[in-house]
């Protein structure tokens, strides 16, 4: 490869039209220039996101055939599709930066691509599925809403359209846990002991502190982050715990309470060695669920082939079809 | 098999929100055919109401300008200031203009 004396002129130029964009708060464009670490940071961080998506499909899909009622039924299933489109979006977002979904599910499945640490957690109760719409979802709430404004265009108008479904997810959560509130002494046990396994694993989905978040500096400084995990985190705790409290639900946190000074929480730190053994591999279901998507995957493989032979064979029918004396008599 | 005959093609979905306003982008998907994009696109990007009409459009069909040509495209009107209402001078005293 030969140099001419103008490329670093170029690639300055080039970087300094970036960080004017960046500066005015506006959007990069998939069409842009954009540093190579730009793009990969945002690689990395959307298809995290994408297989969050669709993994999190797993733990309450569990709950599809078991749940109580016709209505809970068709709201749990409105909920886990919408968690597939929601992946959808975010593989669409990410191949505007020049990777495929082929590629990425298969990252996935190889176990080279992360997914968020609390999907590695198992629903034991049917009250799970409401902790999780009520927790999960508002924590996801938290921390997708900033995401909206990121720099890269694409993934923010992704956020955007999966916020609009989001509260629909944390309100079917939240009034299912009402429901079994008002039912027997039982049921109210079965959400106390349900938000009591949820509560940190939630509080954990922000990421570490952000002392030790050493990548979180320069996401911000790019406009691709626009709070840090503790701020985020803090927001969380602020507007869960008057909900708790509505629920009747106590928060499995002795040093949670109100602090007049700071006009914020102050809370306990969660068991960051468990998140950091989850994150490496070792949460209680970790193996389980990449077992479960590769056989999801391998066992849609036929119907893959199916519509691609029907669509190469229609096309073939068209095309001899307009090609021939008749004219007209297409495929379908 | 070659990872592009693996992969379905793209197309690129556009949604009219309701009647009278354009047909919007709203995102990408892959599908074998143009039949099983516009259901995929039904699936993925209107469960809401969210619109009323459907386009998917082959990514390969589309031809787009690029960002590094933007001031050479887009200069010719850059100077053209007649083109706009706000060049010409009328009078207070003349309604309706
Ligand atoms: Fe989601
Ligand atoms: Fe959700």
């Amino acid at each position: 490869m030969t140099t001419t004396p103008a490329e670093p002129e170029l690639q300055e130029r080039l970087q300094a039209g970036f960080d004017a964009t960046i500066a005015r708060n506006d959007r990069i464009e998939p069409r842009d220039w954009m540093p190579d670490d730009y793009r990969r940071t945002l690689v990395r961080q959307i298809a995290q996101h994408a297989h969050s998506e669709i993994i999190g499909m797993q733990p309450e899909g569990a709950w599809i055939g078991r749940a109580p009622s016709l209505r809970r039924k068709a709201i749990l299933l409105a909920k886990v599709q919408d968690e597939a489109g929601h992946g959808l979006y975010l593989y669409s977002a990410c191949e505007t930066l020049g990777v495929s979904r082929i590629e990425l599910t298969e990252l996935l499945l190889a176990g080279r691509q992360k997914y968020s640490s609390i999907f590695n957690y198992p629903t034991l109760s049917y009250a799970d599925v409401g902790t999780i719409g009520w927790l999960v979802d508002g924590a996801a709430i938290c921390n997708q809403v900033p995401l909206c404004r990121t720099s890269y265009g694409p993934y923010g108008r992704a956020m955007i359209r999966i916020c609009k479904e989001e509260s629909f997810h944390q309100r079917q959560g939240y009034e299912l846990l009402m429901t079994m509130m008002r039912g027997t002494d039982a049921q109210r046990a079965m959400v106390q002991e349900s938000v009591d396994r949820f509560w940190w694993p939630s509080l954990m989905m922000f990421g570490p502190p952000d002392g030790e978040s050493p990548n979180s500096a320069r996401s911000m400084a790019w406009g691709v982050k626009r709070n840090s995990n503790d701020e985020l985190r803090q927001r969380f705790v602020d507007m869960t715990v008057p909900q708790a409290d509505a629920l009747g639900v106590t928060l499995p946190d002795p040093d949670l309470r109100w602090n007049e000074e700071r006009g914020h929480h102050d809370f306990g730190d969660p068991d960051w060695a468990e998140l950091a053994a989850v994150i490496r591999g070792d949460g209680p279901c970790n193996a389980e669920r990449l077992r479960h998507r590769r056989t999801a995957h391998e066992d849609g493989a036929w119907v893959r082939e199916a519509a691609s032979a029907f669509a190469s064979r229609s096309a073939e029918v068209a095309a001899s079809a307009s090609a021939g004396p008749s004219g007209g008599a297409g495929a379908r | 098999m070659s990872a592009d005959r693996r992969e379905w093609p793209l197309y690129e979905v556009f949604v009219r929100g309701k009647r009278g306003l354009n047909h919007v982008h709203v995102g990408s998907l892959h599908a074998p055919d143009d039949a099983m994009a516009l259901r995929h696109a039904r699936d993925v990007y209107t469960r809401r109401n969210e619109g009323v009409s459907i386009w998917v459009v082959r990514t390969d069909a589309i031809t787009a300008s690029s960002p590094d040509e933007k001031d050479p495209l887009f200069a010719p009107n850059g100077d053209k200031v007649y083109r706009h209402p706000t060049f010409y001078e009328i009078p207070e005293n003349v309604p309706h203009m």
